[in-house]
């Protein structure tokens, strides 16, 4: 029997990070998306954005260095690159909602078939914060989201219909997760490539809805 | 007689603010984009139930210090002094650290208001600008669209949201000078700049006063007319020398975790 494979943290990055095309204008999440600028493929210029008020700007530094005073959305002291620009809230979230950025990333908790988004509030903690999530589902023209498969308990994050707080609904353009990656069309979701070890039928198993799979449905591609 | 807004201590800068006022609070959450000297002159000032606007409801000066920050208060010691009635928020709680606020919600002794980072942002900036409202297409089909009016624009749906109208806007600007003009650090502008001139009385603690006419007029970024008051930060600040609590050690590794990843 073959070997399976789960993507990490990130190589999950670095597959989202394969459909930045050059030029395109993103906006990273907090945790696994965020990890995806160190993976811009060779050749891309990418331009990110941060909900705080910037675009274009370079690496990370480690927390209590670089300018306190240049942070991305997580807080993150980020470097200043030859482009930079910066600009107020409602200035950033005009380019946000109305719909200048290519392509935002975020975490999830739980996607529909339709491509309804939950990603804000888990249940259990029944407190949680919207930021702005919401805002970058809807604005965005493209938009990826980055998570787990299943939950800790083994049950499928991607559902016929989400049971936790929405975020937008029909918003989710390309989902990628530790054992597949899978594209919402208007037919259904698709299956494009699986994770080195699975077969199509492995991945259905741990996914509600009914997936469509790809004719030319491939091992993932980094 | 010449314009001169700015005022000589902090305690002065807020002197009129009321029991019940609605603040609205600059910043994007990091401590270098709030004005953490207007905030310790109305803690000390001591008033309470105030409904206050912001980005997030701080995390307290310990995860500041922590990274170094002299000036390390946010919204914070408002809210563990018991001096907020309710908040109008889009980061009400942390998914990091539990701050004060999160332990006051659960423990029902404050109110939030929940509202996405944009249309915070837009229903400030209406108040500047003198809209009734603005229709946004964020929250349809979400909980956020509860009670509110739906419309549907050019096969579109959209909700009205409106204006967030505050008594004062306390924020954080680097350099003024005597007419309110304001310039700003890099990502430090955020809800600073969007609140400038949305509030009765906008009061800003600025990091330096220039003279008149200093102030290159292609960077202005807050026209003065926008601005009431202009307080300056001291340059220096005695901190204080109590423990870090355990939470904020705590945070201070994850968020660091973070960092590196």
């Amino acid at each position: 029997m073959e070997e399976k494979f789960r993507l990490d943290r990130q190589t999950m990055a670095l597959r989202v990070a394969r459909e930045f095309q050059d030029g395109d204008h993103v906006n990273l999440g907090i945790g696994i998306p965020v990890l995806a600028s160190n993976y811009v493929p060779a050749g891309r210029e990418v331009v990110f954005h941060s909900e705080n008020g910037v675009l274009g700007f370079g690496e990370v530094h480690t927390a209590g260095e670089g300018d306190p005073d240049f942070v991305n959305a997580g807080g993150q002291p980020v470097s200043i690159i030859p482009g930079t620009s910066f600009f107020a809230h409602d200035e950033s979230f005009s380019i946000v909602r109305g719909g200048h950025l290519d392509i935002s990333v975020m975490g999830g908790l739980q996607v529909s078939e339709k491509g309804d988004l939950a990603n804000w509030l888990v249940p259990e903690r029944q407190i949680g914060t919207i930021g702005g999530a919401m805002d970058l589902a809807v604005g965005a023209k493209r938009l990826i989201i980055a998570m787990n498969h299943v939950t800790k308990d083994n049950q499928p994050r991607i559902v016929k219909k989400c049971t936790y707080q929405l975020t937008a609904v029909e918003c989710v353009d390309l989902i990628v997760t530790d054992i597949a990656v899978i594209e919402v069309t208007k037919k259904g979701l698709v299956l494009k490539e699986v994770a080195p070890g699975w077969t199509p039928e492995e991945v259905q198993k741990l996914t509600e809805p009914k997936l469509i799979v790809a004719p030319d449905c491939r091992d993932v591609e980094l | 007689m010449p314009i001169n807004k700015i005022v000589s201590s902090f305690d002065e800068a807020v002197a009129d603010i009321p029991d019940g006022a609605m603040i609205m609070i600059g910043g994007f959450g990091t401590v270098a984009s709030c004005p953490t000297c207007l905030l310790e002159a109305l803690a000390r000032k001591g008033i309470k139930n105030l409904t206050t606007v912001s980005n997030t409801t701080g995390f307290g000066s310990d995860v500041w210090k922590l990274l170094g920050y002299k000036f390390s208060e946010d919204m914070d010691i408002l809210v563990r002094n018991g001096q907020i009635k309710r908040s109008i928020v889009a980061a009400p709680v942390s998914t990091i650290y539990q701050n004060t606020f999160e332990k006051l919600l659960r423990a029902g002794k404050v109110e939030v208001e929940m509202v996405p980072q944009g249309t915070l942002a837009e229903r400030i900036r209406a108040t500047r600008a003198g809209l009734g409202g603005v229709y946004v297409p964020t929250g349809v089909g979400t909980v956020v669209e509860q009670g509110k009016e739906k419309k549907v624009i050019d096969g579109r749906t959209y909700l009205l949201e409106l204006p967030i109208k505050a008594d004062f806007a306390l924020i954080k600007a680097h350099k003024a000078d005597r007419w309110g003009n304001l310039v700003y650090r890099r990502t430090s502008r955020t809800f600073n700049a969007t609140m400038a001139g949305a509030a009765r009385v906008t009061v800003a603690e600025v990091d330096e006063i220039v003279e008149l006419g200093e102030l290159d007029p292609e960077v202005i970024v807050t026209p003065g007319i926008y601005v009431d008051r202009v307080v300056v930060r001291p340059k220096e600040i005695k901190v204080d020398d109590k423990p870090i609590s355990q939470e904020a050690l705590e945070s201070n590794r994850r968020m660091k975790e973070r960092g590196s990843s």
